[in-house]
């Protein structure tokens, strides 16, 4: 008896309150929009039965799916998030690999202090994070303050409201991602491989390539996945640092649905982009669970 | 043997440059008189001042605090639950379908939770105010402490809870006297973390918050949406003080928890 309910509370309030509000929004995108409230029909007709409910079967419909590949906006949208989420992956392992490795191979004692100034940020507001590039990037902004001063640029660079902008902000506010995976997987590494690559005649570097890379390859698997999956929904870094030229699906569908008030075509927004991280997702729990048996 | 050349010691500086250079910034600017916010003009806590009288940043503050505090222990409660139910309970019913929505909130765009959760709230027609965000916080914070706490679980020997239960304890004391607290460490580190997930959420808030219940995070975006601004700084300033001091202690705690159980481990071994 005290086991079901141990079992029960956590299971009801996560069916309640988990996959019943997305069976909603699955159904949402199947309806149209209407000047009602709630904005959409049809509403199931509980008073008429199963012929109600039949009725309202039959009224459901992809239409809203096959408007998002008709607009433009919608799979430019999505392309440009694929985009900007797979390009600011790739600068996060450049900028976090190298503070991984270094951190890897700090002595022993300051190890402690170092994680902990990489997990620091990571309890700091997001949004003050992503608040105080603004203050370096705009057009009287503190980088190019330097900048003039230091006689690179005659003109103030526009960075500000750019997708430039919004490399910065993913790779900084993502960072602590990359690196803890990168980091704990070098940590393990065998320093003994290494000069054994170097006794048989590899160059440093090309110990670097063959042993070192091969061997962290799960920590850069997995940080990739832990910035790529949060960056493909963004909504917070686009609209204070993207400006209206930077497109975000995550963008599109709040104003979708704040704006534009069509509920039906975000909630079909919404589904697209969750079949679209499906598969990284599978990706990233492989990883994982390849990975736990390889410590094993 | 470990090498620790120049090219560490350079990008370790970089690196951590870049992480913290621009909240430096931040701090610094907030102490700033002049309304420009990129033109130093002289020393000055004026800011601090005012924002002490922006009743609606002081009103946003509470409802988040609040927000905050009931969401992350409910969170903690379940949570725990779900993560003894998930390591402990063998197999049940549904386990597949369990384990995925603990999992799969972790990885849900908020912009899609928030969404979904408040077409729920519409449907049934609950109206939105701090319980529909107390809610919606609950129910994402609880997947992170779960997953917390099961990793704790995991690690500790279940031959303890046996020992208890052949000792005479029920389960639940077995559960207070033993289980609770060695996963207290993971408890708390859960309850901490609930606690700083609902206080930065904008995404999710911004969907379930009624008009009447603003919390900081969407005033704050709201008010830097028009650019950067002094008082804003000086709130960054307080938060950023308050999460340093935060974890700074934490891990001091823990540091000598630490120390001090291997200090009664080793006299235990000698008596």
């Amino acid at each position: 008896m005290r086991r079901f309910f141990l079992i029960f509370i956590p299971y009801i309030w996560l069916l309640a309150l988990f996959l019943v509000p997305f069976l909603i929004v699955f159904k949402i995108s199947l309806s149209d929009i209407a000047l009602a409230i709630p904005p959409y029909v049809p509403v199931i007709e509980w008073s008429d039965g199963w012929a109600g409910f039949k009725n309202f079967l039959s009224q459901l419909d992809l239409e809203n799916f096959v408007w998002l590949t008709q607009d433009d906006l919608y799979w430019k949208a999505y392309l440009s998030s694929l985009k900007i989420a797979a390009v600011s992956t790739v600068l996060t392992l450049m900028v976090g690999y190298p503070i991984a490795y270094s951190m890897a191979q700090a002595p022993n004692e300051w190890r402690p202090t170092l994680m902990m100034l990489v997990i620091l940020p990571f309890w700091t507001s997001f949004l003050i994070r992503v608040y105080s590039w603004m203050g370096i990037l705009g057009k009287e902004g503190f980088l190019n303050q330097f900048l003039l001063w230091t006689g690179m640029i005659s003109e103030p660079l526009q960075i500000m409201n750019t997708p430039t902008a919004v490399y910065i902000g993913i790779v900084y506010t993502y960072l602590p991602f990359m690196i803890l995976p990168i980091y704990s997987a070098l940590e393990k590494l065998d320093a003994s491989l290494l000069e054994a690559a170097e006794d048989l005649g590899c160059s440093r570097l090309s110990a670097f390539w063959l042993v070192t890379i091969p061997l962290s390859k799960n920590g850069i698997i997995a940080g990739s996945f832990l910035v790529f999956i949060p960056a493909l929904g963004e909504f917070v870094i686009p609209s204070l640092l993207g400006g209206s030229g930077t497109l975000m699906i995550g963008k599109v569908l709040w104003e979708e649905f704040f704006s534009n008030r069509d509920w039906p075509v975000a909630s079909a927004v919404a589904v697209v982009l969750l079949l679209l991280l499906i598969i990284p997702i599978i990706l990233f729990q492989k990883n994982e669970q390849k990975s736990r048996e390889m410590d094993q | 043997m470990r090498r620790f050349s120049w090219f560490n010691a350079t990008s370790l500086t970089f690196g951590f440059v870049f992480l913290y250079l621009p909240m430096l910034l931040l701090v610094i600017y907030s102490f700033n008189s002049s309304k420009l916010v990129t033109v130093w003009a002289g020393f000055s806590t004026k800011w601090y001042g005012e924002l002490l009288q922006n009743e609606a940043f002081l009103d946003a503050a509470w409802v988040t605090l609040r927000v905050a505090v009931i969401s992350s222990t409910i969170a903690t409660v379940l949570g725990t639950m779900a993560a003894y139910v998930l390591v402990r309970s063998g197999r049940f019913l549904g386990r597949t379908l369990f384990s995925g929505m603990i999992y799969a909130p972790l990885v849900m765009p908020d912009v899609i939770t928030g969404l979904s959760l408040l077409l729920l709230f519409i449907g049934i027609g609950l109206d939105r105010g701090v319980l529909t965000i107390v809610l919606a916080h609950t129910t994402f914070a609880m997947c992170y402490v779960s997953v917390v706490v099961s990793s704790r679980l995991v690690s500790f020997d279940k031959s303890l809870e046996e020992a208890a239960l052949d000792l005479g304890c029920t389960p639940m004391q077995s559960f207070r006297l033993v289980t609770l607290p060695i996963i207290a460490p993971a408890v708390i580190s859960g309850w901490l973390l609930a606690f700083t997930l609902s206080l930065d959420d904008l995404v999710i808030a911004s969907f379930t918050a009624g008009p009447s219940s603003t919390t900081l995070p969407i005033k704050i975006f709201s008010a830097v949406r028009l650019g950067v601004s002094p008082e804003i700084n000086a709130l960054s300033t307080i938060m950023i003080g308050i999460v340093t001091i935060g974890v700074i202690s934490a891990s001091l705690i823990t540091k000598r928890s630490m120390v001090r159980q291997q200090l009664e481990e080793q006299e235990a071994i000698r008596t």
